[in-house]
């Protein structure tokens, strides 16, 4: 489903991967651990089309792959409810379940109100709600529960765990507990390679 | 209450200048060199009443409205080519510069020379205008938050909601401060243009008429009358760009 085959990445001559290689089966979670810079990011950026490596190829072959950035990248000018259905189609017969996804986040009643009128962990929960609303045969989730308090947190993982059974997975996170709640085999950033925990 | 206080203070400011206008008119006491503003709004009301003033007042505004209008298409045309092919922006940019460079009256007489005189003025707004508008929305452009283009590509929005979900509404600030620069622009540089072109029946005709026959009464009713417009424009300006800020600005910045 994503394959990496010794890809490198260089930023400004510097190498943030190198010669990375991960095939992921359909409907494997994976979860790529460590400290920050270390890829994870640019790992989920590569199979999401928004960085090209230096070296090496990144193969996707999800019909359709969504994305929970690290931070929301919410259009300021639409509300909580619009937002979720410019991912969909953007036409009224979408709004209903962009509607039904934002109350399974919790936020039924901000529907109506704009990103700059939602805290952090709300913009964060409508985030979320998009990339599952859009109902992708892949998922990349990039440090997907941050800024949430530790109810929160629980109460998405279990809707995230819901939701992404038999679906391809990839989670960049700092937090072992998140990665396990998912059912993620955990690739560690260790001598500047990811490495299986197995 | 508060629109009460406004407006008395308004009617003092304007009592004070009238009445020092008057005071100066009555010290000269010749109108060749400077009238009253009795005589001025008598004048006024004398052109008001004939069919010559408000022909010539609706050319003037068509003209400037029509060089206005091609100036801010062609802005946006040029701001989105040259914000996608940076070899033409490098080659229409100095282009830009000395046109903004250059004093508009220099490019009437310029243009004087290729154009006829009731385009004339049509081309000088245009000119006018689309420089800030061109400038104004290449900005916008530039500004886009990239992350929002990344979110755009990942979840395969097409060319047309990539444009009115994310484009528009990041460069419609942008365009509207254009807006509001070039159409104050617009109406004195196509009436400084009718006045050095003299086109047939304009408000600019008969600005240079009255100064050619030293009529001053009417130099200063033709003058009230442009800033009578430039007030009336101004204001439906920023009504009409106050309804569009508030219709892609109502959510702030996240």
């Amino acid at each position: 489903m994503i394959y990496y085959d010794s890809v490198t990445l260089t930023y400004g001559g510097e190498p943030v991967l190198e010669d990375f290689s991960l095939h992921i089966a359909p409907g494997a979670h994976i979860a790529l651990m460590g400290r920050s810079g270390c890829g994870k990011s640019s790992a989920l950026n590569l199979a999401a089309g928004l960085l090209t490596p230096s070296a090496g190829s990144v193969r996707v072959e999800a019909k359709r792959l969504a994305y929970v950035f690290q931070e929301p990248r919410l259009l300021p000018w639409l509300t909580a409810a619009e937002n979720m259905n410019a991912v969909l189609s953007d036409k009224p017969e979408t709004m209903p379940r962009a509607l039904e996804w934002l109350a399974a986040v919790g936020l039924a009643d901000a529907a109506g109100r704009y990103p700059a009128e939602l805290s952090g962990g709300m913009r964060q929960r409508v985030n979320l709600a998009r990339a599952l609303a859009y109902d992708g045969d892949a998922l990349l989730l990039d440090e997907p529960l941050e800024g949430l308090d530790k109810p929160l947190q629980a109460e998405m993982l279990s809707l995230l765990r819901r939701c992404t059974e038999g679906k391809t997975l990839l989670l960049a996170t700092h937090d072992p507990a998140q990665a396990q709640a998912l059912g993620c085999r955990i690739l560690k950033y260790q001598d500047k390679a990811f490495v299986s925990e197995e | 209450m508060k629109l009460v206080k406004r407006l008395g203070r308004g009617v003092l400011v304007l009592a004070f200048w009238l009445g020092l206008w008057a005071l100066l008119a009555r010290l000269v006491d010749t109108a060749l060199l400077l009238p009253g503003p009795w005589a001025v709004a008598t004048r006024l009301a004398e052109l008001a009443v004939t069919l010559d003033f408000w022909r010539a007042t609706a050319v003037s505004l068509l003209r400037v409205l029509l060089g206005a209008v091609l100036g801010v298409v062609t802005g946006v045309l040029l701001a989105a080519l040259t914000s996608r092919f940076r070899l033409l922006r490098a080659l229409l940019s100095p282009l830009l510069t000395i046109v903004r460079a250059t004093p508009v009256a220099s490019i009437i007489l310029l243009a004087l020379i290729w154009l006829g005189r009731d385009i004339l003025p049509c081309f000088i707004v245009w000119l006018m205008v689309l420089p800030v508008v061109w400038a104004n929305v290449s900005a916008g452009i530039e500004a886009v938050d990239g992350h929002l283009l990344e979110l755009a590509a990942v979840y395969r929005f097409s060319w047309g909601r990539t444009l009115r979900r994310i484009y528009v509404p990041s460069v419609m600030p942008y365009f509207l401060s254009a807006l509001r620069t070039g159409m104050g622009l617009a109406w004195k540089a196509g009436v400084a243009a009718e006045v050095l072109t003299v086109p047939a029946k304009s408000i600019g005709r008969y600005l240079y008429e009255s100064k050619l026959y030293l009529e001053t009464t009417d130099l200063f009713a033709w003058t009230a009358v442009v800033v009578l417009c430039s007030l009336v424009i101004e204001k439906l300006m920023l009504a009409a760009i106050g309804r569009m800020d508030r219709r892609w600005n109502r959510g702030g910045q996240a």
